[in-house]
């Protein structure tokens, strides 16, 4: 049979064989396989860019999730916490956490001798310098809580300073140390020497996810607690109010609206509003809701109305395809049955349609979530240590978002704050795998094709 | 009694709307259901929808105008002597509004009257420090004028809050009496409910309207405020950006749009080509299996919110580009650059490029390509004299729709280009655009008097009417060509 292919007659170039290719054909392969590798160089570099990115951002993000604590005995000095000894809360609480750092640097000290460390000759200052400055607010916390405790000696876990974390995470090094004004190369190694003897170790960094942002000097202590909550109740907001919208505006204008001018019009508005930048948006809710409606900046409810005039069009966008893919055998059986163009609508068309039209919410949520620029124009930048209270007198609580927390630590100057940064946005993009992910399983699990 | 209360309120009395029509409807007929013109069901639904919905919009129009009428009432009670030097009357009204609110808490928390309340006076009693106790801080003492503006502020609202309790409530009730007044057996409710739902459902359609005016009412009215503080043409026409907060600024849009061309020109250099033979290659020659694959994971750099790139830009981008290409070539120290917004930018698009290229170049019919093939083209010389001439209408359509993103884009050129207005060919200089400066002007203290934070509305406005002008000439040119094959 080859040799059949083979023979058949063709038209032979002149002063050559099939066999031996021309200078022509060659250039004309050349040309061809040039043309191959430019294009799989494209989808190289495309793919090469994500793993980059990626790479750079989990490279930088991961130590956030470990942090150095401090464990050692505290003992809680009554002469120091309760002066009139009468343990009455208005009187310990004027105790400002300067009293409780004395009685931590007491007490680090004293443990760091009884471990047998050689503190060389650091001054007992430079000696408390390895804790965070946070920990005596959390001692204090925790003593006002129960003032029991006074007078007792408690176990202790102190948050590390930023520095020495550093240095554990490679960002500090001993010649850097010597340059820096915050930490001396002789913490360094005495931080080293509390390590051997187990005082000082690297954890599980839980804080990180529930504790709220801390000030400019103690990157160590900042947390993304208020920036999760302001974004979950920015996302409800938006879930609550775009998904019905957007429904409905989508059956009204797949099954209900008449062909003319206005269905014309609120089809082309729709599609170019999905194409609006989105600080555009971001102007709209600090004219609209917060100079014109008075409701109070950097609230989650401005957010979220502002992210839900956002996501509207790309939740209209696939709800109406999801519509318009349920085949029309469908409602006509239905109207054909009796039911109203409504019933067929709600009772059939729309539940046929319904995975479809999660999935296209699910990814315009997870596109909300991801936004920043919006939020910034509307006070979401604001420094917001406190939580914002329970649902729904919480919605008009100061927050911050997790986007714009990345971008808020981003300006900082301490660079503990990168890793914090990056470390977010590991959390920014586990959600949104999350999101995406279900939306996959619920396209994946329920969709039909007719 | 709170706004939520309310609602509360008003949605249970639709319920019971509901259950009492319905149990209205089958007394209408001593329970022969098949007397009745519609089921009791969509009697149901007519009433609770009589009931809720006139109630709930009249409570959301009135939270809307309530807050305008009394600012404007209270703000003309306020004597200029009490309005500080270099302050304006807006700042003096949100005090008020603080002060309100907080006179508010101090009868929660120490329970005091109302005639102690209504008895002080700023010049007698500490009012500062009695608000600092429940945490409202002001600034400095406030004058008398401005005090009892709060309390008249507070009165008001607490007036309106009552006005509208009942009229929401007498509305409810109303709706209520309406909707079981008219329930007769032949009474058409299933037309009733059904026309109320559309009606519903147009009202939700036009939000996509009302977004649209709001973003250019609020544009635009602040926009020729602006303009009624800066003139027009040093807007237009001017080089020079230099705002300063004591006036005196120059406010010339040219470097901005400069540089966000510039820093979009980069990112389409660096997308389309990418973009562009990925999409060929995907559609051309790649096996079914490396599409299932590739494509996904190509798409997926147009799910990672721009923040992330933004980040990568700064620590990542920008540090490589000064450390191994401007410093070494002398061309600048700084690690935020038009090029490393450029480039980041150019990534964040490759998929807007790719996957609509893909999609137009697979609309191209394949007898097209049969018929090169045929005559003996090679795949390349196919792609390039038939299927990419047939589909470039799409593809300037795609690249119009990426310029446009890239136009917009906020996050990556706020943390990778800079903040510095210059008019520079070197890019690796940090220069600044549109978006940046939209965001720092109206960033922190937003006092909607000065130039130089209007300026942002105008400068919004630009970038509103050049990425919808390149929006619409790409859907144009997107859909002429469509309409060529189907």
């Amino acid at each position: 049979m080859t040799d059949a292919t083979v023979s058949l007659p063709r038209p032979v170039p002149q002063g050559g064989s099939l066999f031996t290719l021309d200078g022509r054909v060659k250039r004309r392969n050349a040309a061809e396989a040039r043309f191959r590798a430019y294009g799989m160089t494209a989808i190289v570099l495309a793919l090469m860019a994500l793993v980059w990115l990626l790479y750079s951002i989990f490279a930088a993000g991961l130590p956030a999730f470990q942090q150095t604590f401090v464990t050692m005995p505290v003992m809680l000095d009554p002469a120091v916490l309760d002066k009139n000894g009468n343990r009455d809360p208005a009187d310990l609480a004027k105790v400002t956490t300067v009293g409780y750092s004395k009685v931590l640097a007491a007490s680090f000290v004293a443990a760091a001798e009884a471990a047998g460390v050689d503190t060389g000759d650091l001054k007992p200052k430079d000696i408390a310098g390895l804790l965070s400055e946070e920990s005596a607010a959390t001692l204090r916390t925790q003593v006002l809580a129960d003032p029991a405790l006074i007078g007792q000696t408690i176990e202790f876990t102190a948050l590390a300073g930023g520095r020495i974390d550093g240095y554990y995470k490679g960002r500090v090094t001993m010649a850097s140390a010597k340059l820096d004004s915050n930490v001396k190369p002789e913490q360094l190694v005495l931080a080293d020497a509390l390590k051997a003897k187990g005082m000082l170790a690297q954890s599980f960094n839980a804080g990180f996810l529930t504790m709220p942002d801390a000030s400019d000097k103690r990157p160590e202590a900042a947390g993304l607690g208020v920036a999760i909550v302001g974004s979950f109740y920015m996302m409800i907001v938006v879930l609550v109010l775009s998904l019905p919208i957007g429904v409905a505006a989508s059956i009204y204008l797949e099954e209900f609206a008449p062909k003319n001018r206005l269905t014309d019009i609120i089809e082309v508005n729709i599609a170019n509003l999905a194409a609006v930048p989105s600080i555009v948006y971001g102007i709209l809710g600090l004219a609209v809701f917060i100079n014109f409606g008075g409701l109070p900046q950097s609230a989650p409810i401005v957010g979220g109305l502002v992210l839900t005039l956002m996501t509207l069009p790309r939740i209209i966008i696939p709800t109406r395809a999801a519509l318009n893919a349920v085949p029309p055998s469908i409602r006509d059986a239905a109207l054909g049955v009796g039911a109203s163009k409504l019933q067929s609508v709600f009772h059939h068309v729309l539940p046929l349609a319904m995975p479809g039209i999660l999935t296209g919410t699910i990814i315009g949520l997870a596109q909300a979530l991801g936004e920043t620029a919006p939020l910034l124009l509307i006070g979401m930048v604001a420094f917001v240590r406190d939580f914002p209270g329970a649902l729904p007198g919480g919605l008009f609580d100061p927050a911050a978002a997790l986007p714009v927390q990345v971008y808020n630590w981003t300006q900082r100057g301490d660079p503990g704050f990168v890793e914090r940064a990056s470390g977010a946005i590991i959390v920014l993009l586990g959600f949104l795998l999350i999101m995406n992910a279900v939306a996959i399983f619920l396209r994946r699990k329920f969709e039909r094709r007719w | 009694m709170t706004n939520g209360i309310l609602v509360l309120i008003v949605l249970a009395l639709a319920a019971a709307a509901y259950a009492l029509a319905r149990r209205r409807s089958l007394a209408a007929v001593d329970g022969d259901i098949r007397k009745l013109h519609s089921l009791p069901g969509h009697h149901g639904q007519t009433a609770l929808l009589f009931t809720a919905v006139p109630a709930l919009l009249l409570m959301a129009l009135w939270l809307l105008v309530q807050p305008m009428a009394i600012d404007a009432r209270v703000s003309g009670m306020i004597a200029d002597s009490d309005v500080p030097e270099g302050s304006s009357r807006g700042l003096v009204m949100a005090d008020v509004r603080r002060i309100g609110d907080g006179l508010d808490r101090i009868v929660v928390r120490n329970g005091s009257s109302e005639e102690a309340i209504a008895s002080m006076r700023a010049d007698i009693s500490d009012v500062r420090s009695l608000l600092a106790e429940v945490g409202v801080a002001l600034g400095s003492n406030v004058g008398n004028s401005v005090f009892t503006a709060a309390k008249a502020y507070r009165g008001m609202k607490r007036t309106g809050q009552l006005g509208m309790t009942a009229a929401v409530l007498a509305l409810a009730v109303a709706g209520l009496g309406f909707g079981l007044s008219r329930i007769r057996p032949d009474y058409r409710a299933r037309n009733a409910s059904e026309r109320f739902v559309t009606g519903l459902l147009i009202a939700s359609s036009l939000i996509a309207i009302l977004t649209t005016l709001g973003i250019v009412a609020s544009l635009l009215f602040e926009t020729l405020h602006f303009f009624r503080l800066y003139p027009a043409s040093d807007f237009f026409f001017s080089t020079v950006w230099n705002p300063q907060f004591r006036g005196g600024s120059d406010l010339g849009i040219w470097p901005l749009l400069w540089g966000t061309l510039y820093v979009s020109l980069i990112a389409l250099v660096v997308a389309v080509p990418v973009g562009l033979m990925s999409a060929i290659y995907l559609s051309e020659y790649a096996s079914a299996r490396m599409r299932a694959w590739v494509k996904p994971a190509i798409e997926i750099l147009a799910g990672i919110p721009t923040i992330v790139y933004g980040l990568f830009a700064l620590i990542t981008v920008g540090p490589i580009l000064r450390d191994y290409f401007a410093q070494p070539f002398g061309l600048g120290s700084s690690s935020s650059s038009v090029m490393t917004a450029g480039i980041v930018m150019g990534i964040m698009v490759i998929p807007f490029v790719s996957s609509l290229s893909d999609d137009i170049i697979n609309a191209v019919p394949q007898s097209l390509r049969d018929g090169s093939l045929a005559l003996g083209a090679t795949p390349s010389e196919t792609v390039r004299q038939v299927v990419f001439p047939a589909a470039l209408p799409g593809i300037v359509g795609a690249i119009l729709l990426a310029a446009s993103r890239a136009i917009g884009e906020t996050m990556i050129v706020v943390m990778g280009a800079g903040a510095a207005a210059k008019l520079s060919l070197n890019p690796f200089e940090a220069m600044t655009t549109v978006t940046v400066k939209i965001v720092s002007q109206l960033t922190g203290d937003t006092e909607f008097a000065s130039p130089e934070t209007l300026v942002a509305f105008a400068l919004g406005l630009t970038l509103f009417v050049m990425t919808l002008a390149l929006n619409v000439l790409a859907l144009y040119i997107v859909r002429k060509y469509r309409e060529q094959y189907e």
